[in-house]
């Protein structure tokens, strides 16, 4: 990791200026094409060697996949909007804090000046075995690395294993799945719309992907529902460093609360899954409850149930049992 | 003068940057020989709607420069390597230290990791286009700097020095936490970031008397 070897291999690149052209060249270059956005995930790759893509895709010059627009229902938000642009936005600020709250701790200023949403949001792992090109069953091979005996596994997952024990790293998907976000996925024959928490799959459905997306798919826009504007919101990341790094865990939450009950929630974790984890069994105790500490407590209890840590990872139980019930104590 | 001579001949032959100059060099050649042979895609001449033409213009520094740039090409390798602009260093080379930090259309990005494609028709800014090119004059931030001396080894000032040149566009009046914020994209190895944060609040003075 982070050897500078000069020059990136070569690639052809090609800027569209719109998704129609975009997705023309995706479907021409199938599984050859790499779909650029902000590129942070991206130049790693490339720059290691480990994915070196025929075909780059820049995606910058597509202008319809900038900007927040306010539409029947909502907001909808192109995949290529700056994690920048979402921080300063002040419909989101006002309505969606939560969504700004999570693109505010990704990063630096830097890489949130670059990086999108969409980009954010579709990111790959950040396993260093699979990042650094060992041939893993994410990377085609047949054995996973960071479960083997001696394993540096301290950030891997402790729930939804299945081979790959990678963990989803986006600060932003756990907000778009308490926000219950719509994903706009195009391709050359239809769009599609995915629940956020459907958009993230895990390796038991395909161990070499992160979302839903296959070749030739294009994330255009996200369309964040006004069913959510203006909940009572949670939001905290745990990393190692307090100035910029992964989440180790992280907890996006958000309540609808009348007469001093909670009526409405919807929780989701990360760090913790190889995708983004709704919470379901903790929504559904909390609602109709005052969310006080005995059923925050509870709900952290519940929330854990079935974790199993690697050999370096256990911390991160009592981590998410944590972050769960400060999100409960939150709500009301 | 002959001793200087070789010495001068030795840093041509195998200075670092003059190897990575011969790299890219080597990569022109060989993506021309491809597009000869036939490879779709690879500009010059436009060979499919939306492929990257190779001779461009950059905006860099109020300045329009010509170059011919690889579409694998970094920002800041074009600008290091084929602009002599050797004042945007390269600490990482993966989005991580900040060294690499240039303002495109006023805004602080990581010039390592865009490719120079992506910059065509902006207006990119490096630490050479800080001081007025008529009268010599030190931005506001390059002043900061100097009355406060805060680096010690200086290989992260110019991307620090660019970072809080977006910072006080942005907010002219940040507190020291702001400014921490601010610049959090940007390491110093040295260590000497109170040093730093109180250029930056210096700067921010400075800027708000001009």
């Amino acid at each position: 990791m982070a050897i500078i070897r000069d020059m990136i291999p070569d690639f052809d690149l090609f800027q569209p200026a719109s998704v129609d052209d975009a997705l023309a060249l995706l479907a021409e270059h199938g599984r050859e094409a790499w779909v650029l956005a902000g590129g942070l995930d991206s130049y790693d790759w490339f720059k290691d060697r480990i994915k070196r893509p025929k075909v780059v895709v820049d995606l910058g010059g597509v202008a319809e996949l900038n900007g927040i627009r306010e539409v029947e229902g909502g907001l909808e938000i192109g995949a290529m909007t700056t994690l920048t642009e979402i921080v300063r936005d002040a419909r989101v600020r006002s309505q969606y804090p939560l969504l700004a709250d999570a693109a505010e701790h990704v990063a630096t200023p830097q890489i949130r000046n670059q990086g999108t949403l969409g980009g954010n949001a579709a990111q790959d792992t950040r396993c260093w075995y699979y990042r650094s090109g060992w041939p893993c069953y994410r990377a085609g091979g047949n054995t996973c690395y960071a479960s083997a005996p001696k394993a540096m596994n301290r950030e891997h997952c402790i729930i939804g294993r299945s081979r790959c024990v990678a963990v989803n790293p986006s600060d932003t998907a756990p907000a778009l799945i308490a926000l219950d976000a719509k994903m706009i996925v195009r391709n050359e024959r239809r769009p599609n719309v995915y629940d956020a928490e459907d958009f993230f799959i895990g390796p038991s459905t395909d161990i070499t992907r992160m979302t839903v997306m296959k070749p030739g798919d294009l994330l255009t826009q996200i369309h964040i529902p006004a069913a959510w504007a203006n909940a009572n919101f949670y939001y905290e990341k745990i990393r190692d460093r307090g100035s910029w790094d992964f989440q180790l865990v992280s907890v996006a939450a958000a309540f609808q609360v009348s007469g001093g009950t909670i009526s409405g929630a919807r929780i989701a974790v990360n760090g913790v899954a190889p995708y983004p984890l709704r919470l379901e069994a903790v929504e559904r105790m909390v609602i109709g409850t005052e969310g006080d500490e005995a059923v925050a407590t509870e709900a952290g209890e519940l929330s854990v149930l079935g974790a199993r840590p690697l050999r370096h990872n256990d911390y991160k139980i009592p981590m998410m049992r944590n972050l769960v019930r400060r999100a409960i104590r939150s709500a009301v | 003068m002959g001793d200087m001579d070789s010495v001068e001949l030795l840093e041509t032959k195998f200075s670092r940057r003059t190897f990575i100059k011969g790299v890219i060099a080597v990569g022109a050649t060989a993506t021309a020989t491809s597009q000869f042979l036939g490879r779709p895609g690879i500009a010059g001449a436009q060979t499919m709607a939306g492929s990257a033409a190779r001779l461009i213009t950059l905006r860099v520094n109020d300045q329009d420069r010509p170059v011919d740039v690889l579409p694998n090409e970094t920002l800041a390798m074009t600008l290091r390597y084929r602009l002599n602009l050797t004042g945007t260093k390269l600490g990482c080379d993966r989005a991580e230290c900040g060294a690499c930090t240039v303002l495109v259309d006023g805004v602080n990005q990581y010039s390592c990791s865009m490719l120079t494609h992506q910059v065509r028709g902006r207006a990119v800014t490096t630490i050479e286009g800080l001081q007025n090119p008529d009268t010599g004059e030190l931005s506001t931030v390059q002043q900061a700097v100097l009355e406060e001396g805060g680096f010690q080894c200086a290989f992260c000032a110019p991307g620090f020095i660019m970072s809080m040149t977006a910072m006080i566009d942005d907010n002219p009046n940040p507190t020291r936490e702001e400014a921490a914020h601010a610049l959090s994209g940007n390491l110093c190895r040295c260590c000497d970031y109170d040093k730093i944060l109180t250029c930056a609040m210096r700067a921010a003075e400075l800027a708000r008397s001009v």
